[in-house]
């Protein structure tokens, strides 16, 4: 279907609507088209294409809303959409902060973000599974221990996004993703372990060689071989960037406005103030070309931008969508994210933590007794209290070196004071999703094992 | 219900010849197997925060997959327009995974054998979405009036009415009508300015919307999440390392789901990357456990009268008296290893390929009183309730997260401790139950199971369990 259909739909729908009785109205549709194949010792095992659409209304009737999702894009069927959002606008409560942006908020980057590549859409399906044969072969073939594998992936999607209010606001933008995986098995003796590497892109030439991101999941898989448990202590605690990243999930949580104006996160009601050491910077910026939280506008129709939420340690801003910034008496910060329908949710751009000056290298060096996180598990983080609890694996740190592979065991502490004890922090800031951490090293935390 | 009553049929006008002729066209590049999944998915929520009822959404979408198997290959396509032309193109892009003369004979569709696990006359999401809304005015009212020191409710309504057909080209023909409703409510509470605390509590299943009228109200999981605030208010640290753990009936069942329910679904075991690979027959838990998986179960959230590739559901034995005994099979496991399907082939949507997956999953009351089990701990920690969890199937090593649990001292519970992270591995943390209680509870019907990046709704049970030795991760 060509691309102006698509706005034409849109704004034709958000037309419906406003003629049948809504105050205002926002129309989402998006259209997309995956591939993907996994090649398991050397062979194809499933191979996957197709694409698909969905549609979805969100209607205000004065200060009600209702939302409506179809993926029947006929006109019977968004005709159906229509009436299912007003339906339900007749029957919700009354919010007084229910509404669309303000007409001058409204806006879209005006320049190329990037963020669509067309090699995806012109590279023929033999290649694609080349490339995941190459990464495979890369990591069986990297050493005898390597014993079995549980495949390598070259997974892609193609997506297009468009949007229109009643406000006057239509947009659309298309993006491309690509990415190749391998996650080998290595045995030796009683000890059987996997890892992974996987690269990520925009643009299929974007992507790490094969035979590296094979070469990386072996190497990767075999230092965990022999993995042991260890005592129950507290030490030093270093995040390389893949485990570091996730602590950015945490911060994103607390700087949500919604924790923020529910009083459910640790950093409500701190900006300002120090939360964290002054040798951390986070940043969230959409705005930053080719990379994987990159948009022109959010789903509100906002234009994107550079939000500094932790600067040298004080928070300065939380991130918000129209509705949490008039709750807070705030302006949007352009963070709006939904699926296509329901009201606005929130979510980040590219959010990452700044650089350091320290080479990951020198701050093992620096630490006499110390544990190296290569793995999280579980989602133990509580935003309201900032309580810290989860599965881990990863290196023990002797006299600045790795001495032994650790699995089993569990790191704890607390989110505020994690951030308070940012020791150190890595040069090695590589933007692979769209959150990226260099190497952290905290002060100390508790490893629980034996 | 006839196929030609049966809702695809009725709806879009497709044919038995239609299905016979997707399917050669599906296997016209050669293959082992062909499947076809239709599927018609209305949804609704609705959401109320700060005693407003702030969102809500209705939708619908419908879709159908179409499967090619070629050894242990395996081609997927799909289409959200269910028009011949584009079906019959889904079938082509999916054929191309084989090379070679088809190895099927050609089996006519029939019918399999019907039966009514969840017999809803009117499915939630059939009712007037008022009646639906006032369930989380009910639960935000009764959460608030739990305790004073409750200041921030949410509550969370959601169903759906799911439309299956699955023809494959054995010769199987079946269709069903699912349906879910869940209830979930989300309490914050605070005392004399202290850090706010967070309970949770919902529950649902295949259930008519009497059921949250009757038998388990809005106010029932209202002041379940109440109460788990207002416990935490209390809280200390929890303890880090090794320590007795004892596991309340009910949800704490997610042990089970993590520990061994992933490590013996079938396509882990014959690829042979699961820790519980090559050890039928083995000891793999202490004898007291015996370890159900069934998809039978009446109304429950994990129970279907068929999987996504049209086989029924049945109760099938994991582990029996501490002996593992069996895998969990989907079509393509159980071709490749010359296995029954085990009716625990599942899939997300008709976006999916299937894959092995759990049910409903439990294990068997033992003969203990719970109150002795908790009375023969000098120290350790109880669990009452348990957030999510995690599993790395591979080396075994498996997470839960306590969201409520309490000191045991000389066999009495204590002080409450705050959520800690508890790990273990599979084929180890079972061989040290060394009671298990007579009081088995399912949970109350809020599990979602996450694999390969697609999530279906499952149902885990415990009786209450002591398990001598796991690590538990503390807190600060």
């Amino acid at each position: 279907m060509s691309e102006n259909h698509l706005a034409e739909l849109a704004q034709e729908t958000v037309q419906q609507a406003l003629a049948r009785g809504a105050t205002d109205a926002e129309c989402t549709i998006r259209e997309g088209s995956e591939f993907s194949v996994t090649v398991r010792l050397r062979e194809v095992e499933n191979l996957k294409q197709a694409g698909s659409r969905v549609a979805g209304l969100r209607v205000l009737a004065g200060k009600r809303a209702g939302s409506a999702y179809t993926s029947d894009l006929s006109a019977s069927g968004l005709d159906r959409m229509v009436a299912s959002a007003l339906e339900l606008a007749a029957i919700t409560s009354e919010d007084p902060n229910a509404g669309l942006p303000n007409v001058e908020e409204l806006g879209a980057i005006p320049i190329d973000l990037q963020t669509y590549c067309s090699d995806i859409e012109r590279i023929e399906t033999p290649v694609k599974v080349d490339l995941a044969r190459a990464a495979e072969a890369a990591a069986l073939d990297a050493d005898p221990r390597i014993s079995n594998s549980k495949g390598a992936s070259f997974d892609s999607r193609i997506s297009r996004r468009v949007f229109a209010n009643s406000r006057g606001f239509a947009g659309e933008y298309r993006s491309s993703y690509c990415s190749l995986s391998a996650v080998p098995v290595a045995r030796e003796g009683e000890s059987i372990e996997r890892d992974y590497w996987i690269s990520s892109a925009r643009s299929i030439a974007g992507l790490e060689p094969a035979a590296q991101v094979g070469r990386v999941a072996a190497g990767r898989v075999l230092r965990r071989l022999g993995a042991r448990k260890v005592e129950t202590q507290r030490v030093p605690v270093v995040f390389e960037p893949r485990t570091a990243r996730t602590l950015l999930s945490g911060i994103f949580e607390a700087v949500h406005g919604e924790s923020i104006y529910r009083h459910a996160s640790f950093l409500a009601g701190k900006l300002g103030e120090k939360v964290a050491a002054e040798n951390l910077t986070v940043i969230d910026d959409a705005t930053l070309p080719g990379l994987f939280g990159t948009s022109p506008f959010d789903d509100e129709g906002v234009p994107s931008r550079r939000t500094v939420v932790i600067e040298r340690g004080i928070l300065r801003n939380y991130l918000l969508n129209t509705y949490t910034a008039r709750k807070l008496g705030m302006k949007t910060t352009g963070n709006a994210a939904r699926g296509v329908s329901g009201n606005a949710g929130i979510g980040h751009g590219n959010l990452f933590i700044e650089a350091g000056d320290r080479a990951p290298g020198d701050i093992i060096a620096g630490i006499a007794e110390g544990f190296y996180v290569t793995e999280l598990m579980g989602s133990g983080v509580n935003i309201v209290t900032g309580d810290y609890s989860r599965g881990a694996a990863g290196l023990w740190i002797r006299n600045g070196e790795f001495a032994f592979p650790v699995s089993e065991v569990t790191i704890a502490g607390n989110l505020n004071k994690m951030l308070m004890d940012m020791e150190a922090i890595g040069s090695d800031l590589e933007f692979r999703g769209s959150t990226a951490a260099p190497t952290l090293l905290i002060r100390e935390m508790t490893v629980g094992g034996r | 219900m006839t196929f030609s009553e049966s809702f695809f049929p009725s709806r879009f006008a497709i044919t038995r010849g239609d299905l016979e002729s997707y399917l050669s066209e599906a296997l016209a590049q050669g293959g082992d197997y062909a499947d076809l999944y239709f599927e018609y998915l209305s949804t609704s929520s609705i959401s109320i925060d700060e005693s407003i009822v702030k969102s809500a959404t209705q939708g619908v979408s419908l879709g159908v997959g179409v499967r090619v198997i070629a050894g242990e290959r395996t081609g997927y396509a799909y289409s959200d327009d269910l028009s011949p032309d584009k079906i019959r193109q889904a079938a082509h892009v999916a054929a191309c995974i084989a090379a070679g003369p088809a190895k099927v004979e050609k089996t006519p569709l029939e019918e399999g054998r019907k039966r009514n696990l969840y017999p809803v006359l009117t499915a939630p999401h059939e009712i007037a979405f008022l009646d639906r809304m006032e369930l989380i005015k009910r639960a935000d009212a009764a959460a608030r009036a739990y305790d004073p020191r409750v200041f921030q409710v949410q509550a969370t309504y959601v169903d759906n009415l799911r439309h299956v057909m699955v023809a494959t080209s054995t010769g199987v023909l079946s269709f069903d009508r699912q349906p879910m409703a869940r209830i979930g409510v989300a309490a914050l509470a605070r005392q004399n300015g202290s850090a706010p605390q967070r309970g949770y509590a919902g529950g649902g299943g295949r259930v008519e919307l009497s059921f949250f009228l009757e038998e388990k109200t809005p106010e029932h999981f209202a002041r379940e999440a109440a109460r788990q605030a207002i416990v935490q208010l209390e809280a200390v640290d929890a303890p880090a390392g090794e320590t007795t753990v004892v596991l309340g009936p009910g949800w704490p069942g997610i042990l089970l789901h993590e520990a061994v329910g992933h490590g013996l679904e079938a396509d882990f075991n014959r690829k042979k990357v699961s820790a519980f690979s090559d050890r039928i027959g083995q000891q793999v838990a202490s004898p007291l456990c015996t370890v159900i998986d069934d998809g039978t179960i009446r109304n429950r959230r994990g129970s279907l009268n068929v999987d996504d590739e049209g086989n029924p559901t049945q109760r099938n034995v994991l582990i029996e008296n501490g002996i593992l005994r069996g895998y969990l099979q989907d079509e393509l496991s159980s071709r490749i290893l010359g296995a029954s399907p085990t009716g625990n082939g599942r899939r997300e949507s008709y976006e999916h390929i299937p894959m092995p997956r759990m049910t409903n999953t439990f294990m068997l009351a033992g003969e203990s009183d719970p109150g002795e089990i908790i009375r023969s701990v000098p120290k350790g920690i109880y669990c009452a309730n348990f957030g999510g969890g995690q599993v790395d199937i591979t080396s075994g090593n498996f997470v839960f997260e306590a969201s409520e649990s309490y000191l045991i001292e000389d066999g009495k519970l204590t002080c409450p401790v705050r959520n800690a992270t508890l790990i273990g591995n599979g084929p180890e943390a079972l061989r040290y139950v060394s009671m298990v209680g007579n009081d088995l509870q399912l949970d109350e019907g809020i599990g979602i199971c996450g694999k390969e990046g697609q999530s279906v709704p499952v149902g885990v049970g415990i009786p209450t369990l002591k398990i001598d030795r796991m690590t538990v991760g503390g807190t600060a």
